[in-house]
């Protein structure tokens, strides 16, 4: 089978498009409400769960033919927070602020839906690549949702990106003001509600 | 040989091999990234006290040289781990006192630098799991943390003055809350209240005296 066959492909852009891990199957909500009040651990939540998702769905592939059946969940469980934990350990190691602002979530990511959810719907049943671009796959998805709502948030909420000030001084001079609102996790909730009735308004248009 | 994946033994052995596996992995990490780790946190330290000494907005090796040319000396509490250090700045003599406390779900902690008048030259806090846009405004909203500067902290007795309040009635000592975090703000409140008491009882020497004087010197200045 070749690389990047349809079939192949169609696992890769399939949980970006129709089958989203957010969207379309409602997984992994409840980390993409706690780190999104800025763009910054957005992206570095996105980046972990998307490599973790890959290597996690590939470990477990590899070795899904030997694994008990009865204690398979156990298997996974393990694989995944192995992962996470060396996850965890770079990022304090190289990416301390961020690791900080992360807090517990990075921890949490062992608990995070997509992740079981993959591994127990996909890599047990497929093989190392195919399961390798489903993991990226539905790891980008997740990304692709955490930086939208995270740029909205840090942009209506504190009127930055990435840190940085968009909004001139000058708007503020015209009686602008932040959205104080959209720091708290519930405008998260409403913010991913408003992106799933537009994904649902877009991919269900004929029913 | 297709292997009996679903006996007994072969559950066991592999559930033992895989935990052993990843045992060593993760102590192999955990050992090759300590020392990076160890690094950050000293710096992240070095930075927080810089904050307190409203020096914001440096990058790490900046930070590491303006902290050895502000930072003259570290002492340690042995009774209780409170670390205060003696600072320079524009020829002025500064002493930041590390702080720790309780917010509503988890530790909070901080930096208070004090001018030779013993009043407070500039805040810095930290938390671990306040509310984000709450109580996890004592760490992120700069405003509130110059809400402390110039507040008077101790009285001529000694006692503790400077406090968190809900409505300030003496702007020269009292800071307003934060909006929304009133047990935050509470334990911020303790916080100073207890480490500030125990500071006075060890290190004496360079503060309460120069507390005691400026009742004179306030007088005059008014």
């Amino acid at each position: 089978m070749a690389l990047f066959s349809k079939q192949n492909k169609e696992v890769f852009t399939n949980p970006l498009n129709v089958d989203h891990p957010i969207l379309g199957q409602v997984l992994g909500i409840c980390s993409a409400l706690a780190v999104t009040s800025q763009l910054k651990p957005a992206i570095v939540m996105g980046l972990a769960v998307t490599v973790i998702t890959a290597f996690s769905n590939v470990i477990i592939s590899i070795i899904r033919n030997t694994i008990p059946n009865r204690i398979r969940i156990v298997v996974q469980l393990v694989v995944v927070a192995a992962l996470v934990t060396i996850v965890s350990q770079i990022l304090k190691a190289f990416a301390y602020d961020v690791s900080v602002q992360l807090s517990v979530y990075v921890g949490l990511i062992i608990t995070n839906c997509i992740l079981m959810g993959r591994l127990e719907a996909f890599a047990m049943q497929n093989k190392p690549w195919p399961s390798f671009l489903d993991g990226v796959g539905n790891g980008l998805g997740y990304a692709m949702i955490l930086v939208i709502v995270g740029a909205a948030r840090e942009l209506l909420g504190r009127g930055s990106l990435l840190g940085f000030q968009i909004i001139p001084d000058c708007a503020y001079d015209f009686g602008y003001m932040n959205n104080g609102m959209m720091t708290m996790p519930a405008m998260a909730l409403i913010l991913v509600g408003c992106v799933i009735w537009v994904h649902r308004a877009y991919f269900y248009k004929e029913k | 040989m297709k292997m009996n994946t679903n006996s007994n033994s072969y559950i066991i052995i592999y559930s033992a091999i895989l935990v052993v596996i990843v045992a060593f992995l993760l102590a192999f990490v955990y050992k090759a990234l300590k020392p990076m780790q160890d690094a950050n946190v000293a710096l992240d330290v070095k930075k927080q006290i810089l904050y307190s000494l409203n020096i914001r907005n440096l990058d790490g090796s900046e930070a590491e040289a303006k902290y050895a040319e502000v930072v003259k000396a570290e002492k340690e509490n042995e009774d209780n781990g409170q670390k205060t250090y003696e600072c320079q700045i524009d020829g002025k003599d500064i002493t930041v006192v590390s702080l720790k406390g309780m917010g509503l779900w988890g530790g909070i902690s901080g930096y208070l630098a004090i001018d030779e008048k013993g009043k407070v030259y500039g805040a810095y806090f930290n938390h671990e799991g306040e509310t984000a846009g709450l109580g996890a405004e004592i760490k992120d909203s700069q405003a509130w943390q110059e809400k402390f500067i110039g507040k008077q902290i101790w009285d001529e007795n000694g006692n503790v003055v400077l406090s968190v309040v809900k409505k300030v009635e003496d702007a020269a000592t009292q800071v307003d809350c934060v909006t929304g975090a009133t047990l935050t703000s509470n334990g911020v409140d303790a916080m100073l209240k207890d480490g500030l008491k125990g500071f006075q009882i060890y290190a004496v020497g360079r503060m309460l005296e120069t507390v005691a004087n400026t009742d004179s010197t306030k007088v005059v200045e008014e």
